[in-house]
């Protein structure tokens, strides 16, 4: 079973917050929604759940009993303990007694939150915290998993563990779609999409997004043609159409997700948008 | 801006610590930290969070005292007068956010007695809107003009581009990097390691000590990771993850981070799978990861 949103537009006031964007996943695998803030990750990842009444197109997704949702703020009760924050998720889901204990602990000590089970939410670190709204999405052991930045502002570290967590629930079959800021999740997951003021820029697998691009990139000490260009370290990278067009004093490179997602940021002439 | 007349020498070291440490009770939140950030130098600041990078730059910019050890800010103790001459963009931004973006810069730029800046193109249209309606990436362009209003000689910037897409990622860079190549200190934290290489220097902070420095290369030191490819990812990311091995997903492969591959392939063979296991390099956030998993720093 594929789940999925197909040529969703959505629009809020006067605001087209998605611009015929569509996501596919299948079980067992991860799909990341990459963008900053206002790229409509949250809009996407809500109409997939369910939460956002589409303009056009359509959603193929289970019922919201079969969905295990984290919301990108809160997904926890700050003033309940790690143990009642789960009890009362699992209570939602009719689960009792001992196959809640069981199933509670479980998720718990693969998330290393047992030992802070009788600490307040509200106490967590941001990334125990952001642990203990993915175990409580995973309770009922979903076959679609809905994931709003379950890493933004989490440290290094966490992010791994969070990222291993994620995996384990892909390789347990689950349908896994989450949205981040940081490229670098993007390209450890099966597929990506990014996204850009509502609109798709990429998506796909990392190797089918890197062969599609269109264009040349240069490595260069100085650019040509500044509002084309970027910092790599000390140097630039600068966008042409072709590599034909590159300067003599630039060097062709092959372009990284980076490069790709800020060049094609770059010709949706976005910089211009951001102005008005 | 500085006045003319005041035009100052620049001190060769802009942040010291020396053999810096702090306790908060019983607890140590930096020990023995030796650093520094020179003039037109971008330095990285890493580590997981209560690694002690907030304690050390607090410490450094005269916020807190150290329980041990020495901190300079331009060549002396950081005092009042020497924070003038720095510009601080904290996690949280430090604006106003039911003032307008013009409010904003001009309570900033008064305290510092500066001049206030032209409004670049981005924020000249939502000049008189609310910071709350902006916005994250231009939040943090004008967290960014309001810091560098009065000229400062060193910068200091936690996290300053998380939450943002990668062009307005790119644009920040681009104002960091173009302080740096006017001559100022850049000190900054960021958990996106995609960054490190935009620094000229790294530091590695982990379990209150310093534990690396200098290129991504010098961070990564002697930690290694293998990576496993097979037709059947997740049966070989469960029995990895089952024998107890720091394994993550990459795409349909599979790492591990400082692993025996010898280990790895036993470990699949007896769960019958057959598997290409291969050396590939370590990521910064693997170094940090084994760190973390190590129970005490070497």
């Amino acid at each position: 079973m594929t789940y999925a949103v197909r040529s969703a537009t959505v629009r809020f006031g006067d605001t087209l917050a998605l611009d015929d964007v569509s996501l596919e996943v299948e079980p067992g695998s991860v799909v990341a929604v990459v963008g900053g803030d206002g790229a409509g990750k949250t809009t996407l990842l809500r109409s997939l759940v369910g939460k956002v009444q589409l303009e056009q197109g359509q959603v193929e997704a289970p019922s919201s009993q079969q969905i295990g949702y984290l919301p990108a703020t809160a997904g926890s009760w700050p003033s309940l303990t790690v143990a009642q924050n789960m009890d009362f998720v699992g209570g939602i889901y009719g689960l009792s007694g001992q196959a809640l204990v069981s199933r509670r602990d479980e998720l718990l000590g693969r998330a290393s939150l047992l030992n802070a089970a009788d600490r307040l939410a509200s106490q967590l670190s941001g990334g125990m915290r952001r642990k203990l709204g993915f175990s409580m999405a995973m309770l009922h052991d979903p076959p679609l998993l809905v994931l709003d930045e379950p890493s933004t502002g989490v440290d290094p570290v966490s992010r791994v563990d969070l990222w291993r967590l994620v995996s384990e629930a892909a390789a347990a079959g689950a349908a896994v779609v989450m949205s981040t800021t940081y490229l670098d999740e993007a390209e450890r997951a099966a597929s990506l999409l990014a996204l850009d003021g509502g609109r798709m820029l990429a998506s796909g697998t990392l190797q089918d997004v890197l062969a599609s691009f269109e264009g040349a990139i240069a490595s260069t000490a100085i650019p040509h043609r500044g509002e084309w260009a970027w910092r790599r370290g000390r140097g630039y990278h600068e966008f042409w159409s072709t590599a034909a067009e590159i300067p003599l004093d630039g060097a062709a490179v092959i372009p990284d997700l980076e490069d790709v997602v800020i060049a094609l940021s770059l010709l949706r002439g976005r910089h211009r948008e951001l102005a008005s | 801006m500085t006045s003319s007349g005041a035009e100052q020498v620049r001190p060769a070291v802009l942040l010291r610590a020396d053999r810096v440490g702090r306790t908060f009770g019983g607890f140590i939140a930096v020990e023995d930290v030796t650093m520094s950030v020179r003039p037109g130098e971008i330095v990285g600041l890493l580590g997981a969070n209560g690694a002690g990078k907030t304690t050390l730059i607090r410490m450094l910019l005269g916020l807190i005292a150290t329980t041990t050890g020495d901190v300079e800010l331009l060549g002396a103790p950081p005092d009042r007068e020497r924070r003038t001459h720095l510009g601080y963009v904290p996690q949280g931004l430090g604006l106003y956010r039911d003032l307008t973006v013009r409010e904003n810069l001009a309570f900033s730029t008064q305290a510092y007695g500066a001049v206030q800046p032209e409004l670049p193109e981005a924020l000249r249209a939502g000049a008189d809107r609310l910071v709350a309606d902006l916005p994250l990436g231009l939040q943090r362009q004008l967290a960014f003009l309001s810091a560098l209003a009065h000229d400062p000689e060193v910068l200091v910037l936690d996290e300053p581009t998380s939450g943002v897409d990668a062009l307005a990622r790119a644009a920040l860079w681009d104002t960091i990097h173009q302080q740096a190549e006017a001559g100022v200190g850049v000190l900054v934290t960021t958990h996106n390691m995609k960054e490190a290489e935009q620094c000229d220097r790294l530091l590695l902070m982990s379990q209150a000590r310093l534990v690396a420095q200098g290129s991504e290369a010098d961070i990564i030191g002697s930690t290694t990771a293998i990576a496993i490819r097979t037709n059947d990812w997740a049966r070989a990311f469960a029995v990895l993850n089952q024998a107890g091995q720091p394994v993550m997903l990459a795409g349909r492969d599979v790492r591990v981070a400082d692993a025996d591959a010898d280990q790895v392939r036993a470990v699949l063979a007896d769960a019958g799978m057959t598997a290409e296991v291969f050396g590939v390099p370590a990521t910064i956030e693997e170094r940090m990861m084994v760190l973390a998993r190590a129970p005490e720093a070497p």
